[in-house]
């Protein structure tokens, strides 16, 4: 299919495909077997100038937008959703900063995040807190010129790996909803530190960890927006972040497709080549379909994100809901066509699979998705005076 | 520190054929690429530019296609791009070539290190490298794999051999040549992709050269390929690892069987 896109567009696109291809393609395996964090790739995506494709040329990005992050996510997780992982996790640390920084806050952390030198992550979740956000424990106590954080994280994407976080805290618990604030945390902070890596189903390339605040005292200008800003400041971050998990599965989804259609020319079974059954031929048609189908919803949505609407969170919640539940379909099915074969570790789609639930889980599940879309609904037609 | 890099527009090999009546390599229709060799030589010299300073200008001799691969040099950090391009270079041996780089060299204000890769993966001479170096005059060394400045004008290398290396000092300017031990090319950068799309990339001919038409291409040769074959099956080989005396044990069993011991 032919999306218009500008030849910029494609000269992106066939860079991270190039990244794909010769760098992250051939080590997949290896990378997952080992739980290896892809410390190589990471430096090669820095010296290809992606860490800065969202990032605005005046902080030494390239100042594209939510199509072009999601092109390069595409063209990354065809060959490994681990490594995208990584690579996408930097941004969703990067948003608060981006959307939320003061000038200094953006002059100081924005450059060396577009340089790819600094990684970052975004805190958010923790073990009372994870699709009720309202449940989270951790609290920054203002301390004259500074904040002091207690509370533990949990499953934070890059936590260890990245120098930059992203935080959100209980600023006055009275408050609820308007009682939390964002903050900027650094590795080196004192007070500061990391549980045991996670070992995981899928995405073992990516690291996983706890976040340990000890009376992590940081100054009071690392707080992002006002006090109180905490959780629009992390809703509007998983608004713009969210295609780009749709965008890793359009990706995964289309990795799983070509290994299964290559392998059904191959396979010989019957004395012929399995693609030739109809029961192959139909599966793959729906996989196919399906996958063009969640690109080409991204894609607008992608585009509507780029125009700047005031509101687009029920289409970024589509642009993550249908997406990942067609890559968990696809890769499944991927698997079935391959049979034995594809669960096997040998072949690449049984990976690909495992790979495949996270993407419905992470940055809020497919049924939180389903509520945003629905509370979506409601509120659009009790306007209309439906 | 001026580095110049000399590159080569190669077929994939893969997807090699050869025409059976001329013996030469059928380009149409094949996807061309860097010689993968000169890439090694271009990240190298970028490498030497990021802890010298200086700039990297990328060198080669070919038709006016060969602009594109030129271009994608650009993509990798490259300065600047010239070809050397004329109908009059159409046919040239190693030698006509070597000639016409070198005037090109020339024409360019010399440098003060020259890169090549070890050689080109299409005609495989490996004698580009060392006949540049004998017409500028240049103290020449192959196969370096790894490279260090010893002082700003001093380079240490370390040349590549079957079972070794020598070390080796050379002042420069010199011409070096590199395996691909020495280093892993980086990818493209997108600045640099953006950049090279519209960067100029000047086209030298026989007369900017100031060459006379008898020094180059088919005229300015002295060999010509006459014809080509698959060489002959080595045989099986195989490579067996341990301790000596298992080694010895098993050497003799594989004797005995074979009716040789």
């Amino acid at each position: 299919m032919d999306y218009l896109l500008t030849e910029e567009q494609q000269m992106l696109q066939e860079l991270a495909t190039q990244i794909a291809e010769e760098r992250i393609k051939p080590v997949r395996a290896e990378l997952d077997e080992e739980e290896r964090f892809p410390t190589e790739i990471v430096q090669d995506l820095a010296q290809a100038d992606l860490f800065g494709v969202i990032i605005p040329e005046a902080y030494g990005g390239l100042g594209l937008g939510c199509l072009e992050n999601c092109l390069v996510l595409e063209a990354l997780s065809q060959a490994c959703v681990g490594v995208a992982t990584t690579y996408a996790a930097s941004f969703l640390g990067a948003y608060p900063i981006l959307l939320f920084g003061s000038e200094a806050q953006k002059g100081q952390y924005l450059p060396e995040l577009a340089r790819g030198d600094k990684l970052a992550a975004f805190a958010l979740t923790e073990s009372q807190a994870g699709s009720d956000a309202g449940g989270i424990q951790t609290v920054a106590v203002k301390d004259g010129d500074a904040y002091v954080l207690n509370g533990t994280k949990q499953w934070i994407t890059n936590a260890g790996e990245a120098e930059t976080y992203t935080v959100i805290a209980i600023t006055d618990r009275a408050k609820g909803a308007r009682g939390a604030s964002a903050f900027i945390v650094e590795s080196s902070d004192p007070g500061l530190s990391f549980g045991k890596k996670e070992k995981k189903m899928g995405i073992r390339s990516s690291a996983t960890r706890e976040i340990i605040f000890q009376n992590c005292r940081i100054p009071a200008n690392r707080r992002l927006g006002k006090e109180g800003q905490g959780f629009i400041i992390a809703l509007k971050t998983l608004d713009y972040s969210r295609p780009g998990v749709g965008a890793l599965a359009v990706g995964l989804a289309q990795g799983a497709l070509e290994e299964s259609v290559h392998f059904a020319r191959q396979r010989h079974q019957f004395g012929t080549p399995i693609i030739s059954f109809q029961a192959i031929q139909h599966m793959l048609a729906d996989m196919a379909t399906e996958i063009e189908a969640a690109r080409a919803l991204l894609y607008a949505v992608a585009r509507y994100i780029d125009s700047q609407p005031k509101d687009f969170t029920k289409q970024s919640a589509m642009a993550k809901l249908f997406p990942t539940d067609v890559a968990m379909r696809v890769t499944t099915d991927a698997v079935q066509i391959l049979a034995g074969h594809g669960y096997m570790r040998e072949y690449p789609v049984e990976k690909m699979m495992r790979d495949a639930k996270i993407l419905q889980i992470f940055e809020g599940t497919n049924q939180i998705q389903r509520n945003i879309i629905g509370q979506a609904l409601n509120k659009e037609f009790s306007k209309k005076g439906k | 520190m001026k580095i110049i890099v000399c590159i080569k527009q190669v077929p994939e090999t893969q997807e090699i054929r050869l025409d059976p009546i001329t013996h030469t390599l059928q380009r149409e229709g094949v996807k061309s690429i860097i010689n993968p060799f000169d890439l090694y030589a271009l990240e190298e010299g970028l490498r030497v530019r990021e802890r010298q300073g200086g700039s990297v200008t990328v060198l080669s001799m070919g038709p006016p296609q060969a602009v594109e691969t030129l271009r994608e040099a650009l993509t990798y950090g490259a300065d600047g791009a010239v070809l050397l391009s004329d109908r009059a270079f159409a046919g040239a041996d190693t030698w006509a070539t070597a000639y016409t780089l070198a005037r090109g060299i020339s024409k360019l204000g010399g440098a003060d290190l020259i890169l090549c890769g070890k050689q080109a993966i299409d005609g495989d001479t490996a004698q580009v490298g060392p006949e540049l170096a004998a017409f500028l005059e240049l103290p020449y060394v192959a196969w370096a794999r790894k490279l260090t400045f010893v002082e700003s004008e001093v380079l240490q290398m370390e040349r590549l051999l079957d079972h070794g290396y020598d070390g080796i000092e050379v002042r420069l300017p010199a011409l070096i040549t590199v395996v691909k031990e020495i280093n892993e090319p980086r990818v493209p950068s997108f600045k640099a992709k953006l950049r090279a799309k519209s960067q100029k990339i000047p086209v030298l001919g026989l007369q900017d050269l100031e060459l006379d038409q008898n020094q180059v291409g088919l005229p300015g040769s002295f060999t010509q390929v006459v014809k080509v074959f698959p060489p002959p099956a080595r045989g099986e080989r195989e490579l067996w690892e341990g301790a000596p005396n298992e080694l010895a044990q098993r050497l003799w069993t594989r004797l005995q069987k074979l009716k040789i011991g």
